[in-house]
């Protein structure tokens, strides 16, 4: 039999302990996604419960409905659109006059049913507060359950409530809203009789009162919303809203909406007094307390550097150790592959496109692990805030949030995780500028290109020219950020409005979660493109199958094969083993010079010739374009490749002495240097950014963007470096 | 006086909120509005940002939103 399905959307102030609730309420029944068309995240969990079908719904946490971030926009329209059942307000009781406002406008939205969850409520009589529920309940006209989120008190009177709610039939109670002044009033009646005389707006089903008091506070979203559904007459709404809006500005002498946020205000002072008594009994704080230490004047910083060294530490040392396991268990299950399936062209795809390929992503899974663990602890402690607080003023100079220093740090280990960390920043617009930028953060994967380069033309400075590779890179971000600061992303530099709240224990069940969703988006979304990119890059370098090569590489093999045979034969036993060393460096070498014809008559390698034109400027030959362009995989790969096409020996240093006389000039190599610095990163960057701002326009815009800063900078150093007589 | 004047551990309560549309009415919806109370906790060690408590709740504000904010010193 069919269950009835009932939709629960969870609201709250952030830091009211929502996602504890959500996390409590549906347990590892959960699904992750992104809300259409935005960055902003969307969990969905299904339950059976009392016979229904229970879909909850974490709505994003805002403090107001008004419609400024995205957040907000995200929130107000789910519940104007998808009409949910019953929406649970989860109340911080120790903060209930500041989350009073969200449920102010939640029940002048009148949209769903409404009901409290007055969560914490434990913390806050320790703190000598006290709720008469029933008192706030008949006030707002609401049900109200007391919670314990953290404590997992009191979620199955949670759901009854709302059960029985929404089987509930709705009224409407005007009367426990919110009463504006008497000019107010006014203009919200006469907006409201304009309203309801045209059927296309009071069809969009939103509460009439609502949008009279919305076009009384100018809103955007909802002016746009009325000019959609009936053109022709919205000018008469609108100039009536805006003639309203200047007659009560100049006999409030202020704007409607301040004046109608000090009422609602109010109209919480007055509950307040109704149902909360303070027992101001002089207890130490020890969120206080802490907060002393943390963001001390002189401790603060080093033990923020200390703890940000820890979380680096684990991540890319700790997390080198289960890094190395899946590297092994890649090698395992290719050699065994290998020896399993039938030599052919099927094998060389499985074996070098697709385990290659995407055994080279998935060994960022312990770091991502790792870095999430930890992020979600600073986030769920409250330490997040305090690291935004203390940075602020820094990050600052460049635009930024406080909080984008996380995931530009984390950039110089890996980009992948570093992108995936902006996800704590509030603001879209903070999130891609730092999306942008980060990849400019040198990561551990271009330091073995760095390494070569540098070690063979720069040998005595080859360490201060890595440093000034990694100080390039900074100062690119910096400008950057100030760039688009002010020109894409101009703008509501978002207001540093933010909430400090008490630390308090993190709950391993939501730090489990936390770190699980991460790595499942990963998996998912990654495993689907990077496997096709390696097949893509698999098959530019595998094809064409047929190679006319200009020499005989076999008939020098049997050759070399034949006269080692003859001396073997003639050898003394207890020089036989240096002879076959010798016989197997040469055959290598063959081998080698066989694998660099064929690379170069490869399609990568036309595609290399083709595009060498791009390169030359930048002192880069054909070479070191095709080691380039196949860095857009993975830059481990640029290694490799250099080693293939310059043709190295076996030996260690042999790349170095290949590239020293292969033509390049010193000022070639730094050339090179930083444009492996400043291009795209890797396609798992690439996939991340996508993902990450939902939006095809900023990938491409950040993949052009970097290379053309890329292409700029090599260009300004190779030709500039020339004119001054540099080689 | 401006809020950004107020030293760590003054007290004083709301007289007027200046600056533009969408800064200023974040900070009334957050509860920092006329006749409120607001207690300086501490300035960040750069200075910048501040730290106020406003209806038992701690907020941090720029230096720059702080000098937006009118306030009587009460103490």
């Amino acid at each position: 039999m069919e269950q009835k399905t009932i939709t629960i959307a969870l609201a709250g102030n952030p830091n009211s302990g929502k996602t504890t609730i959500f996390n409590m309420l549906t347990g590892t029944r959960q699904k992750v996604g992104n809300w259409p068309g935005v960055t902003v995240e969307k969990k969905e969990g299904r339950i059976k419960k009392f016979g229904y079908d229970l879909s909850i719904i974490d709505l994003p946490g805002t403090y107001s409905l008004t419609p400024f971030s995205i957040e907000e926009i995200v929130a107000r329209d789910f519940i104007l659109e998808e009409k949910p059942d019953v929406v649970i307000n989860i109340i911080d009781a120790s903060n209930l006059e500041r989350s009073l406002y969200l449920a102010t406008q939640m029940r002048e939205l009148d949209c769903s049913k409404v009901m409290f969850a007055l969560n914490m409520h434990d913390l806050a009589r320790t703190r000598g507060i006290k709720i008469d529920a029933d008192k706030l309940s008949e006030l707002l006209d609401v049900p109200v359950v007391f919670t314990v989120g953290n404590k997992n008190e009191g979620m199955e009177a949670l759901l009854k409530a709302a059960v029985d709610l929404a089987e509930k039939e709705k009224i409407s109670q005007q009367k426990r809203r919110v009463q504006y002044n008497k000019d107010i009033e006014e203009a919200i009646h006469v907006l409201h009789n304009l309203i309801r005389e045209q059927p296309a707006w009071t069809g969009l089903g939103y509460d009439l009162r609502w949008m009279a008091i919305k076009l009384l506070e100018d809103d955007n979203i909802l002016k746009k919303r009325l000019i959609e559904k009936l053109p022709e007459k919205a000018s008469v709404i609108l100039n009536a809203a805006q003639a309203q809006r200047e007659a009560l500005t100049s006999r409030l002498d202020d704007d409607p909406e301040i004046i109608m946020t000090d009422e609602r205000y109010g109209f919480i002072a007055g509950i307040i007094k109704e149902v909360l008594t303070t027992s101001r009994s002089q207890r130490v704080d020890i969120s206080r307390a802490i907060d002393m230490v943390l963001t001390d004047r002189f401790l603060g910083f080093p033990i923020f550097i200390l703890l940000i060294w820890a979380m680096f530490q684990l991540t890319f040392t700790i997390g080198a150790y289960p890094m190395d396991w899946i590297n092994q268990a890649v090698k395992g299950l290719s050699a065994l592959l290998a020896a399993l399936l039938p030599g052919g062209i099927l094998k060389e795809l499985i074996l070098d496109g697709i385990v290659a390929g995407v055994g080279s992503v998935i060994v960022f899974m312990p770091n991502i692990l790792i870095l999430f663990f930890c992020i979600a602890l600073f986030e769920d402690t409250g330490y997040m805030a305090r690291a935004a607080f203390l940075m602020d003023r820094i990050m600052h100079l460049i635009g930024l949030h406080g909080k984008s220093f996380i995931p530009m740090l984390m950039g110089f280990g890996c980009n992948v995780p570093a992108i995936m960390a902006s996800r704590t920043l509030e603001s879209e617009k903070d999130r891609i500028l730092t999306i942008l930028i980060t990849p400019f953060m040198s990561c551990s994967a271009r330091l073995p290109i760095y390494i070569v380069l540098a070690g063979t033309f720069f040998s005595h400075r080859a360490g201060s020219v890595l440093f000034g590779i990694y100080i390039t890179g900074i100062i690119i971000a910096i400008v950057s950020g100030r760039l688009f600061r002010s020109t894409l992303l101009k703008g509501a530099d978002a207001p540093f409005v933010m909430e400090l709240p008490p630390y308090r224990m993190p709950m391993a069940k939501n730090l489990l979660i936390h770190m699980w969703d991460r790595s499942k988006l990963f998996l998912k979304k990654m495993g689907g493109i990077i496997l096709v990119g390696s097949v893509v890059i698999w098959t530019l370098s595998a094809f064409p199958r047929q190679v006319t090569y200009s020499t005989d590489y076999t008939a020098a093999q049997r050759h070399v094969e034949t006269e080692f045979g003859d001396r073997l034969e003639q050898a003394l036993p207890g020089d036989r083993t240096v002879l076959l060393q010798e016989m197997k460096v040469r055959l290598a070498r063959i081998d080698k010079l066989k694998q660099m014809e064929k690379s170069e008559k490869s399609w990568m390698g036309t595609i290399g010739k083709t595009i060498a034109p791009f390169f030359a400027p930048l002192g880069i030959d054909w070479r070191g374009g095709v080691a380039l362009l196949s860095g857009f995989v993975a830059k481990e790969i640029v290694v490799s490749t250099m080693g293939v096409l310059y043709a190295a020996d076996n030996e260690t240093d042999a790349l170095q002495r290949s590239l020293a006389v292969s033509g390049m000039t010193p000022l070639a190599a730094l050339a090179m240097m930083l444009f492996v610095l400043l291009y795209v990163p890797c396609l798992a960057t690439m996939t991340v950014i996508h993902r990450e701002t939902a939006s095809l326009k900023w990938t491409m815009f950040s993949i052009c963007y970097s290379t053309l800063i890329a292409w700029l900078t090599a260009f300004v150093v190779y030709q500039g470096g020339r004119l001054l007589g540099f080689a | 006086m401006q809020l950004s004047e107020m030293k760590q551990g003054q007290l004083g309560i709301i007289t007027r909120i200046g600056g533009n549309g969408a800064l200023r009415r974040r900070i009334l919806e957050m509860g920092i509005l006329k006749g409120t109370e607001v207690y300086v906790e501490k300035y960040a060690p750069l200075k910048d940002p501040v730290e106020l408590i406003v209806k038992g709740y701690h907020v941090s504000l720029r230096v720059e939103e702080a000098a937006q904010i009118m306030v009587d010193r009460i103490r």
